[in-house]
């Protein structure tokens, strides 16, 4: 296994956490993480994203200009990455908030209504959750849904953890979804 | 593996410098390093130690002077231009034979260049960007794990030989997160006789590096720091060497464009073509003889640098027949492609 | 016989070495040496003291000193001294520093020191010109003041006017004591020794940063007698830098 993702929003979806969580529960699984965010002026004007990497074999390069996964969270990041993504690979976006459908045939293209299913369980801020709870339905071998929620009280800040029951719930609805 | 964390370069290296006993940190802010300031600013109280930001680059690394000459552990950071105008601050202190650690998270250069990792200072790491007969020891990561144990490894070794020890790594280990093992303390400890502490019961002790009379007196002062630069040469030098037994070719790098090479390596054996890779630990002391040994048998040597080739001076310098000596660049923030390496190892043939 | 009992009224300080300096005749380097040495010797803190040396003409004052004592480059002495008193607040940490040393290339460096309230005391030497280097001009060389490199005189209009280092630091908050003196008589040498008194004092309070300007003399690269020039000071200098507590808190 050796999955390159690009997580991708606005400033506030929280598409940094949602990367680290990832990385936190694949590496207490014994695999190889890295994540890094995109910084400095990147970071100026509202988008966000990170650089994951997860795989069984020591990881090279940290960044990702193929991925292998995009979760792209708003309609700049579809412009921006669905051209990017490696042929054969696969493409998560937040039909929520992106109103295009993507154009690509030669990848995997599925959407999550994550602002949609954040909201049903109670919160406005969890669509990220949204996002992993898919990921992680599609791309078991990365981690466990088990793994990704123990992940929560290391990746979420002590500030934070007191939404965690709501993170959790998020996670599991869509993880179920088909 | 429940005692691994997830952790950012940037803030590993400046959770080792606690664990390696350093109690003063002094910086002032720059990109892709801003972790290391706020995380000392945050830790730092905590253990009973002082985090300054400093109104410049000059006066961090004079602070750091300050402290060093007062007998403490002591760091700075700082990313590339910032690195530049410390280097009046680390020729003086190689000329008062101050023990510090200095960390340069590289970004691309020339000028204020751009934010991202790069490797364009080797040659201002281990020539010297200031004035005068000097060294430094320059240590390269390549992981966060190494950032961490490097860093604990620095205090001690600019401890024992008094001079100032450089960590040199680039924009993507500040900011990447991998798994942390935390480094344990050394225990190490070093008797600083020259420390100024007052002159109670003892002679008033000087930190300087003016040697004005005699004339010769400078040159004393050189030949002594050569001697310890020779000492540190034959017993410091570090470099892995990567499935270089059997090798026809061979890569050379360090820090990030070293991992780059690693993955390389291990899909070209994949495809059965014998390569390995050789790499720095430390960029000064060059590990010159186990570069020989491990190129010695080799057809080409392909230097692979995020830089427009600065290390491959050292790399001809160290083998035999440096005609063999290749090179593949990407500068300005730009990373070496796998592909292209192994696309450029294949086309070396036979 | 009867011996006639004598009874010691004056004597070198402890806290000075007992060594010719460098200094030209009539400098003021030395007389300003002397009473930071007594001031020392008094408080007892001695053997608690560390000099910060500036680049000038006084660089090598930790010769003299009979005391720790520290080099710094140009300019970055308080950022030094800094480090020193941050990692032994105990101990008693003078920057000494000339003119080029702390309003030209240091001038950062000053202000910041400064104003984080530092606990250390500054003595500045206003000289008003680049003793070491062969009389250049300074930050502080007076408007028409003939130097090596103002050969027409000091031209405000082109190289500025000279900077009052008292009254740009009292702009700060943070500093708790403030003053300008002057060596050029024996009676403001007294006062000198008590504004540098106070700064020692306040540091050994904890009170903070103590800043005391002197003005002194260069006979040498002002080509002037000794006399001369301390007339220099007194007629040129006071009445263009002022002399008194601007702080004192």
């Amino acid at each position: 296994m050796h999955e390159r993702m690009i997580i991708a929003g606005f400033g506030g979806q929280g598409v940094i956490m949602a990367g680290k969580l990832l990385c936190i529960a694949a590496m207490n699984e014994n695999k190889y993480v890295s994540h890094i965010p995109s910084y400095g002026a990147e970071m100026r004007g509202g988008t966000a994203n990170c650089s994951v990497v997860i795989s069984d074999k020591e990881i090279g390069s940290p960044t990702v200009p193929k991925p292998t996964i995009a979760v792209v969270m708003n309609t700049p990041s579809l412009t921006k990455f669905e051209p990017m993504v490696k042929p054969g690979g696969l493409l998560i976006y937040n039909s929520s908030l992106i109103d295009q459908k993507p154009k690509r045939t030669d990848i995997t293209v599925v959407d999550v209504k994550a602002n949609d299913i954040s909201e049903a369980e109670g919160s406005t801020r969890a669509a990220n959750m949204a996002a992993i709870g898919k990921v992680l339905a599609l791309k078991p071998e990365i981690a466990s849904l088990e793994s990704v929620i123990k992940a929560l009280d290391v990746a979420i800040s002590a500030r934070n953890r007191k939404h965690n029951d709501i993170n959790i719930k998020v996670l599991k609805a869509a993880f179920a979804q088909k | 593996m429940s005692d691994q964390i997830l952790m950012k370069g940037n803030e590993a290296l400046g959770e080792a410098a606690i664990i390696a006993g350093c109690r003063f940190y002094f910086g002032y802010p720059i990109t892709p390093q801003n972790e290391v300031p706020a995380y000392m600013a945050r830790r730092l109280p905590d253990v009973g130690g002082t985090f300054l930001q400093a109104e410049s680059e000059i006066a961090a690394i004079n602070m750091v002077y300050g402290a060093s000459a007062a007998g403490a552990r002591v760091m700075t950071s700082s990313s590339s231009p910032g690195i530049s105008l410390k280097q009046e601050g680390l020729s003086y202190i190689a000329g008062a034979e101050l023990p510090c650690v200095v960390v340069n998270i590289m970004r691309g250069g020339p000028g204020l260049g751009n934010i991202a990792g790069s490797q364009g200072d080797y040659f201002q790491s281990t020539r010297g960007g200031g004035n005068g007969d000097y060294r430094q020891l320059v240590l390269t990561p390549a992981t966060v794990q190494e950032m961490a144990d490097l860093t604990v490894l620095a205090f001690d070794l600019a401890d024992k030989y008094r001079v100032t020890v450089l960590i040199l790594g680039d924009g993507y280990l500040g900011q990447i997160s991998e798994a942390l093992t935390l480094p344990k303390p050394t225990g190490k400890v070093f008797d600083k006789p020259w420390a100024l502490t007052g002159a109670k019961g003892r002679k008033p002790n000087k930190v300087a590096s003016l040697r004005l009379v005699p004339e010769s007196s400078l040159e004393e002062l050189n030949l002594v720091l050569d001697e310890k630069y020779k000492s540190i040469s034959a017993n410091e030098c570090r470099s892995e060497s990567y499935l270089t037994d059997d090798a026809d070719y061979l890569l050379v790098a360090y820090g990030t464009s070293s991992r780059i090479c690693r993955e390389a390596v291990n899909e070209l054996r994949e495809e059965g073509i014998k390569v390995g890779l050789f790499r720095l630990i430390t960029a000064w002391p060059f590990p010159a003889e186990a570069l020989r040994k491990a190129a010695d048998k080799t057809k080409k040597i392909l230097t692979v640098e995020m830089s427009l080739g600065q290390m491959i001076e050292d790399v001809q310098l160290s083998v035999k027949d440096s005609d063999k000596v290749d090179f593949y660049g990407r500068s300005g923030g730009m990373l070496p492609e796998t592909d292209e390496i192994k696309r450029r190892i294949k086309a070396y043939g036979n | 016989m009867e011996t006639k009992k004598f009874k010691y009224v004056y004597d070198k300080p402890e806290a000075l070495v007992d060594k010719v300096t460098h200094y030209c005749p009539g400098c003021g380097h030395g007389i300003v040496h002397k009473l930071l040495a007594e001031v020392m010797d008094e408080f007892g803190v001695r053997e608690k003291a560390i000099i910060v040396a500036p680049v000038g003409c006084s660089v090598l004052i930790y010769d003299y000193m009979n005391f720790d004592g520290c080099e710094a480059s140009h300019g970055r002495a308080p950022a030094v001294a800094t480090g020193l008193k941050r990692v032994h607040p105990d101990n008693i940490v003078v920057a000494y520093q000339g003119d080029g040393d702390l309003l030209a290339i240091g001038t950062g460096e000053a202000i910041h020191a400064a104003n984080r309230g530092e606990n250390f005391t500054t003595i500045f030497i206003n000289n008003a010109i680049y003793g070491m280097t062969g009389g250049q001009m300074a930050p502080t060389t007076m408007e028409n003041q003939i130097t090596a490199t103002t050969p027409t005189g000091r031209d405000p209009m082109d190289v500025g006017y000279p900077i009052r280092g008292c009254e740009l630091l009292n702009s700060l908050e943070a500093p708790v004591f403030i003053e300008r003196c002057s060596i050029h008589d024996f009676k403001n040498t007294l006062k000198t020794k008590k504004a540098i008194k106070k700064g020692i004092k306040n540091q050994i309070e904890g009170r903070g940063y103590s800043f005391i300007e002197v003005l002194s003399t260069c006979p040498t690269n002002w080509g002037m007698k000794p006399q001369e020039a301390a007339d220099w000071v007194k007629d040129t200098m006071v009445p263009y830098y002022p002399l008194g507590n601007f702080r004192d808190n």
